[in-house]
C-alpha cells in the first residue's frame, strides 16, 4: 500500500483489497511496509532512497506472490528505479530486480495478469480518465485502465484533450515551483471542466490530490474518485 | 556562455507565468509545432526502429569518438579544407576572430548556430566587426537585442505583430503584420549584407566523419548562401556531431527534420564537402572546420551523465515539455532550455552555476517519449538533483532543511515502528504545519488548499477489518 493512501485517502486502500477479495485472491497487507521510497529518489538524494528502498526489499524480498500497488508512480519506482538505487553485481540489486517482477499496478494485474475487465462494479455517471506520466510512459498503461473503466455498468468515458499532458504535480516539484504546477493543474482542470465529466477518476491518489486541492482552493471542486474506488463501487440501493 | 552568478529559474519562471503575451505566444506556436510532430511521426510506421537505430549509432560513435573525429579530419583535409580544434569557447572564439583578422575581413554573415551562442561568438565577434544573423528567427532576436529562446525557433517568444513593430521601430520599415512583408523586409537587408560579406559562419548538424560531409539543415536557404557567397565559410561544431557515415542520414535526417518542425523534409538539406574545387562554378575558395569541446570531454567521461552527448539538438524535448510550455525558453536564462537544457546547462557551466535547472521540471517523462535519439532526460535530471545537493557552499541550492528532512523521513521509513510514530506525530503536527511562515505546506497552499489526513490510516482500518469488529 502507498504511503499517501495510508495516511491521506484510506478508502482506496480498503478498495483495492476488497476488488481482488471479491476476484476471489487471498489478500494480505504487511503493516511492515512503509514507502516505496520515490520521494528521496526523485529529489536526487539517493542514499536516502537507498535506505528506505532496503527496508522495502526486506519486507518482501522473501515472498513470492504478485505485489499489487494502486499508484502508477509507486509500481514505477518498484519495477524501474528500483535496482537503480543498488550498485551494479550487488546483492540487493538482484534481488531488487526479483521484486520488481512480482510488482503490478492495479490496472495492469486485473487486466493483463487476471484476464478481468469487470469488476462488477456500477455507477451512473460521466467519467473522465486521467493519465497519470508513470502510468502512462513507464509502465506503458494506457488502455488498461480505460478498459475497467468502460466495463463499470453505468458509466460513460469521456476522453479529455491532451490527456497525456501532465497534472503538474511532481513530488517535490509540486512545491519546488509551486506557481508552474498549480498553473499546469488549472489547465487540467479547464479541460476535466470543458469534458463536462462528473467524475475525474486516476490511477494515481497523487494526481488527485493535486487537481483537487486546485479546484477547492479556486472554490470550484470537482469530483474525484480513484480507479480502485470506482471499481469497488456497487450500484446503490435505494432505501 | 559563462555567467557569474548562478541563474535562477525559480524566479524567472514566476515572471514568464505573469506575462500574458509571452503565454499565448508559446501556446500559439508550439500548438502547431506539436500538432505537425505528431503527424509527421505518425506516418513512419519504422519511428520507433529509426529511434533505436539513430540512438546506437550515437551511442556507439561516442564511445569511439576520438577516432571518429580524427576520421572526419582526414577526411575534411583530404577535400581541401581546414581543422581547428578548440578546447574551450574562448579558445573557438578567438579562432574565429584570428581567421577574420589575418585576412582583414570585418563583415560576417552567421546562419543560425546553437553552439555559437552556447560560446559567445556574436558576443566576442560584434565588439570588432559587423555580425549579422541571417536565419529570420535569430535576425529578429538580434534585433531586438536578446537571445534565441528555443533550440529551433529562436523567436518562438514573439508574436507577429511584436516582430511587426520590432521591425518598424528598428528598422524603420512598416511591413503590416503580414508574413509575407516580414520576410521580404528582411530579406532585402540580408541579401545586402551577403553580397558584401567576406566570411560566412555556420554550423553544423551532422558531420560524417566517411566523407567529411558536413550537413546543414535549414529552410530558409541562408546557410546556403553564408557558405557560398563570402570569400572563406567557417563552420564550428561541438565534437558531439560527428556521425560516422553519410549514410546514417537517412536515419538521423527523418528523425531531426520531423521531430523538430513535422515536415517531412526541409526546403534545403545542405551538404557540404570543403571548398570549391577546380572543377566547380562555386563555393568558397576556402573553407575552415572549428571542432569545439567546451565540456563535452568531461561530460563523455561520466558514466552517469553521457548520454546528453546523443542529442541532435531537435527542440522535440521543449516542445513537449509542460514546464517549457509555460514559461518558455529565456527563463531558464541558459542557451540550452527545456529539458535538454536543464540537464546539459549544468554539465558544460557546472552543476553551481545552474543549480535550479535539475528541479525544474515534473519528471513527466514526456522529453524522453519524444526524443528521437532516446535521452533518458528524467534520470539525468534525478542525477544532477543528487550531485546539486551534495554541493557544499553558496552555489549549492537548497531547499532549507530538506536534506535533513528526508534523513530523519529514511530514518523513519526504514523501520515499521519508527514509522508508524512518524504516522502519529505528523497527524499531531498537521495543524501547524499550516500555520508555518515557510516550507513545504506553505508553498503548498500557494493556489492549492491543504488536504488533511484521513481520521485513522490505511493500516489501522485493515488491521480492525482483519480482526472484525
Amino acid at each position: 500500500m502507498t504511503c499517501l493512501v495510508d495516511q491521506f485517502f484510506p478508502r482506496v486502500g480498503l478498495d483495492t483489497v476488497q476488488i481482488l477479495e471479491r476476484l476471489g485472491l487471498e489478500v494480505h497487507f504487511d503493516p511492515r511496509q512503509t514507502c516505496c521510497s520515490q520521494p528521496a529518489h526523485n529529489a536526487g538524494l539517493q542514499a536516502e532512497a537507498a535506505r528506505v528502498a532496503g527496508h522495502f526489499l526486506d519486507v518482501y524480498a522473501a515472498g513470492r506472490e504478485p505485489i499489487v500497488v494502486p499508484s502508477g508512480s509507486c509500481a514505477a519506482m518498484l519495477k524501474v528505479a528500483l535496482p537503480r538505487l543498488f550498485g551494479e553485481g550487488s546483492s540487493r540489486r538482484d534481488q531488487a530486480r526479483q521484486v520488481a517482477e512480482r510488482v503490478w499496478e492495479l490496472s495492469d494485474f486485473l487486466v493483463n495478469r487476471l484476464g478481468v475487465e469487470s469488476t462488477g462494479a456500477a455507477l451512473e455517471a460521466r467519467v473522465a480518465y486521467h493519465d497519470s506520466c508513470h502510468s502512462l510512459r513507464e509502465l506503458g498503461l494506457r488502455e488498461e485502465p480505460r478498459r475497467l473503466v468502460r466495463a463499470v455498468l453505468g458509466v460513460e468515458l469521456v476522453e479529455l484533450p491532451n490527456s497525456d499532458r501532465c497534472c503538474g504535480f511532481g513530488g517535490t516539484f509540486s512545491v519546488d515551483f509551486p506557481e508552474i504546477s498549480v498553473s499546469l493543474g488549472r489547465e487540467k482542470l479547464d479541460r476535466i471542466r470543458a469534458s463536462g465529466a462528473d467524475w475525474v477518476v486516476a490511477s494515481d491518489a497523487s494526481c488527485l490530490m493535486h487537481l483537487e486541492s486546485i479546484a477547492r482552493a479556486c472554490g470550484q471542486p470537482i469530483r474525484t474518485m480513484h480507479l480502485a474506488e470506482l471499481l469497488a463501487r456497487r450500484r446503490e440501493v435505494p432505501a | 556562455m559563462k555567467t557569474t552568478t548562478p541563474l535562477r529559474f525559480r524566479s524567472n519562471s514566476r515572471e514568464a507565468l505573469n506575462d500574458r503575451q509571452l503565454r499565448d505566444n508559446l501556446r500559439h506556436t508550439l500548438g502547431k509545432t506539436l500538432h505537425s510532430r505528431e503527424a509527421a511521426v505518425a506516418e513512419l510506421p519504422h519511428w520507433e526502429q529509426l529511434r533505436r537505430h539513430a540512438r546506437a549509432v550515437k551511442l556507439h560513435t561516442l564511445s569511439r569518438l576520438g577516432r571518429t573525429l580524427r576520421r572526419l579530419e582526414a577526411a575534411v583535409l583530404e577535400r581541401g579544407g581546414t581543422v581547428l580544434w578548440a578546447e574551450t569557447a574562448a579558445q573557438a572564439t578567438q579562432l574565429v576572430l584570428d581567421l577574420a583578422h589575418r585576412r582583414d575581413f570585418t563583415r560576417i554573415v552567421k546562419s543560425k548556430s546553437m553552439l555559437g551562442e552556447e560560446i559567445g561568438l556574436n558576443e566576442a565577434l560584434e565588439r570588432r566587426l559587423e555580425v549579422v544573423e541571417t536565419d529570420l528567427g535569430e535576425f529578429v532576436v538580434q534585433l531586438a537585442g536578446q537571445r534565441p529562446s528555443h533550440l529551433v525557433a529562436p523567436a518562438l517568444h514573439l508574436s507577429r505583430a511584436q516582430v511587426a513593430a520590432l521591425f518598424e521601430e528598428k528598422l524603420e520599415v512598416s511591413v503590416g503584420q503580414d508574413v509575407e512583408r516580414i520576410t521580404a523586409a528582411a530579406r532585402s537587408i540580408m541579401r545586402r549584407h551577403f553580397q558584401r560579406a567576406q566570411m560566412g559562419i555556420t554550423g553544423v548538424n551532422f558531420a560524417a566523419a566517411d566523407s567529411g560531409t558536413l550537413v546543414v539543415v535549414e529552410n530558409e536557404g541562408n546557410a546556403r548562401l553564408s557558405v557560398s557567397v563570402p570569400r572563406l565559410h567557417v563552420a564550428i561544431m561541438g565534437i558531439e556531431k560527428v556521425i560516422p557515415r553519410l549514410a546514417d542520414l537517412s536515419v538521423f535526417l527523418p528523425l531531426l527534420i520531423r521531430s523538430a518542425t513535422g515536415q517531412r523534409i526541409t526546403s534545403y538539406v545542405d551538404l557540404i564537402q570543403g571548398p570549391r574545387r577546380p572543377d566547380e562554378p562555386d563555393g568558397p575558395p576556402e573553407f575552415v572546420l572549428i571542432l569545439v569541446d567546451n565540456g563535452r570531454s568531461r561530460i563523455l567521461a561520466d558514466p552517469a551523465l553521457r548520454e546528453t552527448l546523443a542529442c541532435i539538438r531537435c527542440g522535440a524535448c521543449q516542445n513537449v515539455c509542460p514546464v517549457f510550455q509555460s514559461v518558455g525558453g529565456h527563463a531558464y536564462g541558459s542557451t540550452y532550455q527545456g529539458p535538454i537544457g536543464a540537464i546539459l546547462t549544468p554539465q558544460l557551466d557546472g552543476v553551481g552555476q545552474a543549480p535550479e535547472h535539475p528541479f525544474a521540471s515534473s519528471l513527466c517523462g514526456a522529453c524522453r517519449e519524444a526524443c528521437p535519439v532516446g535521452i533518458p532526460i528524467p534520470e539525468i535530471l534525478v542525477e544532477l538533483r543528487g550531485r546539486v545537493q551534495s554541493r557544499k557552499g553558496a552555489q549549492a541550492w537548497r531547499i532549507p532543511g530538506r536534506k535533513w528532512a528526508f534523513a530523519l523521513w529514511a530514518w523513519c521509513c526504514s523501520s515499521p515502528g519508527r514509522y508508524r510514530r512518524l504516522l502519529r506525530l505528523s497527524r499531531r503536527l498537521w495543524p501547524l504545519a499550516e500555520r508555518l511562515p515557510r516550507g513545504a505546506a506553505r508553498s503548498w497552499s500557494l493556489g492549492r488548499t491543504l488536504p488533511h489526513p484521513a481520521p485513522r490510516p490505511f493500516r489501522d482500518l485493515y488491521r480492525d477489518r482483519k480482526e472484525g469488529p
